[in-house]
């Protein structure tokens, strides 16, 4: 049984795939980029999630997938037009589709009102078509099994005679399965007995390739069978047999009265690839002239059941090709990769310490052994670039789910929004695109619940009716920035502030910028919204989202203008793994800056330092006076200042602009440094962002540039009693 | 007695007695990952006095605890005679600061006393019994509150 549930595993790893491919499909055709091959995408892709169920006895889902791939193949067949209407009913039915998924993964079961909606919606939109295209059928007396747009164009003249077929003909059907049929639990003989049902059924078994019993795979498939089918049935009819089995087996399937060398691609002969992209190349344009030239229903009509017909081949064409092309890339069990980024990990720590150990014991500089570890080092470097990009995934996957969030949050508030995604291909480490999940997804619902205004009240202002929430991801020196931005209403700061005047954040007194009054939307327990809505209000405020996105190594910024909307923007690390730093000494101790915060490093000139009040010094750097903060001081290491004379200035730069001279004694290296969570045994430490480990094998701590600066560089000494009483 | 402890009764137990200060400590062995001699630790900022820092476990980072000033004796002034006993302790290894580990005990469950009634605030949240060893008194240690998870959260706000 274990077997099996691996096999249930892949697919539903597979239905993940899909699902995505379903959503972004939809999407682009949503926004107007959808062409028949994106429809195509979409149809096989519901096709799959049902084939896959169907093995697997998920009734539910199968039912549902039939209903919703059903109407996509009128969308596919050009019978019915893509509206926004019908779009958004697809868009849905996938949700939906996704939840089905979702519950059978979970051995759980959804209620039927989940679906009942839909599959009416769904069967309205087949239901005012599904008659036509057989009483066309009826009515020109055709129903042949090949249709001229799915074969080679050329061939056109062939088909044209056998228009009129509609007696009953036979078929020669050669089907040689592969293991894979037999290893997904498909069995030939129930497919004989299928064929038997349709009509008289001659059998010839091919035993000729059973080896010797030496070289048997007992697993292995040698058998091929002749089947001649004499049938009313069409060919499409006799194809849907073989449904589930298609991608396993090679089938070719030839009606007797067709010349066979004209008829069939050959689906399993490589050869016929090209064929078949010339033949769904002519889909498209054959599924444009439906709609252009449709001055005779009937013919139109016709066109288009066949280009239906023939679909089937080409799909599973097409389904083999895609495999032919998805051999390049395997699954991976996550702990594996992990295990490999944990040992190139260990790999950088150990090049670093060989090489200090090398130096260390008297070599001198430019010694043969220094140029080979200078190599090593590369190697190192690459070794890891190469397992880094093993992880890397587009962040496509989660805006795709935030495309529903904003479906589901628009139809709670009743609000019209369009949400558009830009940036989906960039690339992030897994674990940053799994831990932004939740948190953006509370943007996401934010933008729209309280960012953007109703319909009414947009128009009142001038602005469209619809809202548009955009969200954005690109690479910024070294970081990931994602972006959520809509143009509702900027941010109140009216009422932000004496909400958190009331609240008790703030002191009425308090003088607060615009920027510090933004802020206040990520301190605990605050909430704008009076009245808690569907959406909002679960007690989940910006301060967890803050939070989390703290956990990844990220930061988090809101710009706003009143009347304009407001931008949320998250800077992440491109990986968890390593930064490139630089490594200093600070009274005595190793600290290591993140490279990124770095703008320069300085000697500072007696002239280029200021007194500014009581003990806080400043440092002109090019004409601008920039607040220099001793790390020593910030970390606690020493409570009396150093003279910046005899330190070395680091001059950094937080996220959100706020720059600082950070003092420190010296500079020992630049280098990459494997990042350890000091979370996993302790918890977080107020100015440190993580620990690495050096070359001697002893611990550094990161500095958390952003919070030293926060600070002001003041040190925070630990206060006994803020500890939680023990016992 | 309760039920559970007349039915532990005859449980042997196997502990680890260690000094700290001229105390007597002991904690489970199987709460005990292994021990090591003292090396320097990396100061944390911002943290508890008895937090000593972090050292490198192999690869992991693993706070170092001085167990004589967290017990609110005089702080440790470690040399490479001590020793540092490296806990599991639920999901998060810590490490130890002793003198030195002085025996591996096997009692009965039986024989663990419970904390006499002193006005030692320390002693109270930190022993969770006490056992007597020939002339000895050995402190059976309350691992769960040396680095109460209240502490570290406490920390980070």
């Amino acid at each position: 049984m274990d077997s099996m549930a691996d096999i249930k595993q892949t697919f539903f790893q597979e239905c993940d795939d899909l699902l995505g491919e379903l959503e972004s499909g939809l999407l682009d055709m949503e926004g107007g980029d959808g062409d028949s091959e994106t429809v195509a995408a979409i149809f096989r892709a519901v096709h799959s999630i049902k084939g896959g169920a169907g093995a697997f006895g998920l009734d539910n889902l199968v039912a549902f997938a039939h209903i919703f791939e059903t109407t996509l193949d009128e969308v596919r067949a050009d019978r019915l037009e893509a509206t926004p209407d019908v779009l958004s009913v697809l868009l849905r039915s996938s949700d939906v589709l996704a939840d089905l998924v979702r519950a059978a993964q979970n051995d759980e079961e959804l209620g039927e009102e989940v679906t009942t909606g839909l599959v009416e919606e769904l069967s309205a939109f087949v239901g005012e078509k599904a008659g036509a295209p057989d009483e066309a059928a009826a009515a020109g007396g055709e129903d042949i099994s090949f249709a001229p747009l799915g074969t080679a164009i050329d061939l056109d003249d062939v088909f044209g005679d056998l228009d009129s077929v509609e007696e009953s003909q036979r078929f020669i059907i050669k089907f040689r399965p592969m293991p894979e049929l037999y290893a997904n639990a498909n069995e030939t003989v129930l497919l004989m007995r299928n064929l038997a049902a349709m009509g008289e059924v001659n059998v010839a078994c091919d035993e000729s390739q059973i080896p010797t019993l030496d070289v048997l795979d007992p697993e292995g498939a040698y058998l091929s069978w002749t089947i001649t089918v004499q049938t009313s049935n069409s060919e499409a009819e006799l194809l849907e047999i073989f449904e589930f089995v298609e991608d396993d087996c090679t089938l070719e399937i030839k009606s007797e009265e067709l010349p066979d060398d004209t008829i069939e691609p050959e689906l399993a002969d490589d050869e016929t690839i090209p064929a078949e992209e010339e033949a769904s190349h002519t889909d498209v344009e054959g599924g444009k002239d439906g709609v252009t030239s449709g001055d005779n229903t009937a013919d139109k009509d016709n066109v288009v059941s066949l280009a239906e017909k023939k679909e089937k081949p080409t799909a599973t064409a097409q389904a083999s090709k895609e495999k032919d092309t998805s051999d390049a890339t395997i699954r991976v069990n996550l702990g594996r990769i992990d295990r490999l980024v944990n040992l190139v990990g260990e790999l950088v720590i150990n090049q670093a310490m060989l090489t200090q150990g090398v130096f260390d014991a008297g070599l001198e500089r430019g010694d043969s052994v220094e140029a080979g570890l200078e190599e090593l080092k590369q190697l190192t470097r690459e070794i890891q670039d190469s397992v880094m990009a093993i992880r890397a995934q587009p962040v496509k996957a989660l805006f795709q789910r935030m495309s529903r969030i904003v479906r589901e949050a628009a139809r709670a508030t009743e609000k019209s929004v369009h949400l558009v995604m830009e940036g989906e291909m960039t690339e992030v480490d897994k674990t940053v695109v799994e831990r932004l999940a939740d948190p953006l997804t509370h943007m996401i619902r934010n933008a729209v619940d309280h960012g953007l205004e109703t319909s009414e009240t947009r128009i009142a202002n001038g602005k469209p009716a619809e809202g548009t929430v955009s969200l954005t991801a690109a690479h910024r020196s070294g970081r990931v920035v994602i972006e959520v931005c809509d143009d509702g209403a900027g941010i109140n700061r009216e009422r932000v502030r004496s909400i958190a005047i009331e609240k008790g954040l703030i002191s009425e007194e308090d003088k607060l910028s615009d920027s510090d009054i933004d802020n206040l939307l990520f301190m605990p327990g605050f909430s704008t919204v009076s009245k808690v809505s569907n959406l909002s209000g679960r007690g989940v405020g910006m301060d967890v989202v803050k939070r989390a996105i703290q956990a990844v190594g990220g930061k988090i910024s809101i710009s706003s203008q009143p009347g304009k909307g407001s931008t949320f923007s998250i800077s992440l690390p491109l990986t968890l793994a390593i930064l490139d730093g630089m490594v200093v000494d600070v009274a005595e101790q190793t600290l290591v800056v993140p490279l990124t915060a770095i703008v320069e490093t300085l000697k500072p000139m007696p002239s280029d330092i200021h007194d500014l009040g009581a003990g806080a010094k400043v440092i002109s750097i090019r004409g601008e006076f920039i607040p220099i903060i001793d790390a020593g001081i910030s970390m606690g290491y020493r409570t009396e200042p150093t003279d910046p004379l005899t330190g070395v200035v680091l001059s950094v730069e937080t996220e959100d602009g706020a720059r600082a001279a950070v003092i420190v004694d010296s500079i020992q290296d630049q280098r990459q440094v494997v990042i350890k969570s000091l979370e996993e045994n302790y918890g977080h430490v107020d100015s440190v962002a993580a620990a690495t480990i050096l070359g001697d094998g002893r611990i550094a701590l990161i500095l958390d540039v952003d919070s030293i600066i926060d600070r002001g560089g003041s040190a925070v000494s630990f206060h006994e009693n803020s500890l939680a009483a023990t016992g | 007695m309760s039920d559970t402890e007349v039915k532990s009764k005859d449980e042997a137990l196997e502990l680890v007695a260690f000094c700290v200060g001229d105390q007597e400590y002991c904690v489970n062995i199987m709460s005990v990952r292994e021990i090591r001699g003292w090396t320097k630790e990396t100061s944390l900022p911002l943290t508890p006095p008895f937090v000593r820092g972090v050292i490198n476990l192999r690869g992991s980072v693993v706070p170092v605890i001085d167990l004589a000033s967290r017990l609110g004796l005089e702080q440790t002034e470690p040399s490479a005679r001590h020793v540092i006993i490296i806990m599991q302790i639920g999901e998060q290894a810590v490490g130890l600061v002793v003198n030195a580990v002085s025996d591996i005990l096997t009692i009965l469950k039986e024989k663990i006393q419970p904390t006499p009634d002193v006005s030692s605030e320390a002693a109270r949240d930190f022993v969770q019994g006490v056992l007597a060893m020939e002339e000895r008194m050995i402190n059976l240690l309350d691992l769960s509150t040396v680095l109460p998870t209240e502490t570290i959260e406490g920390i980070a706000a």
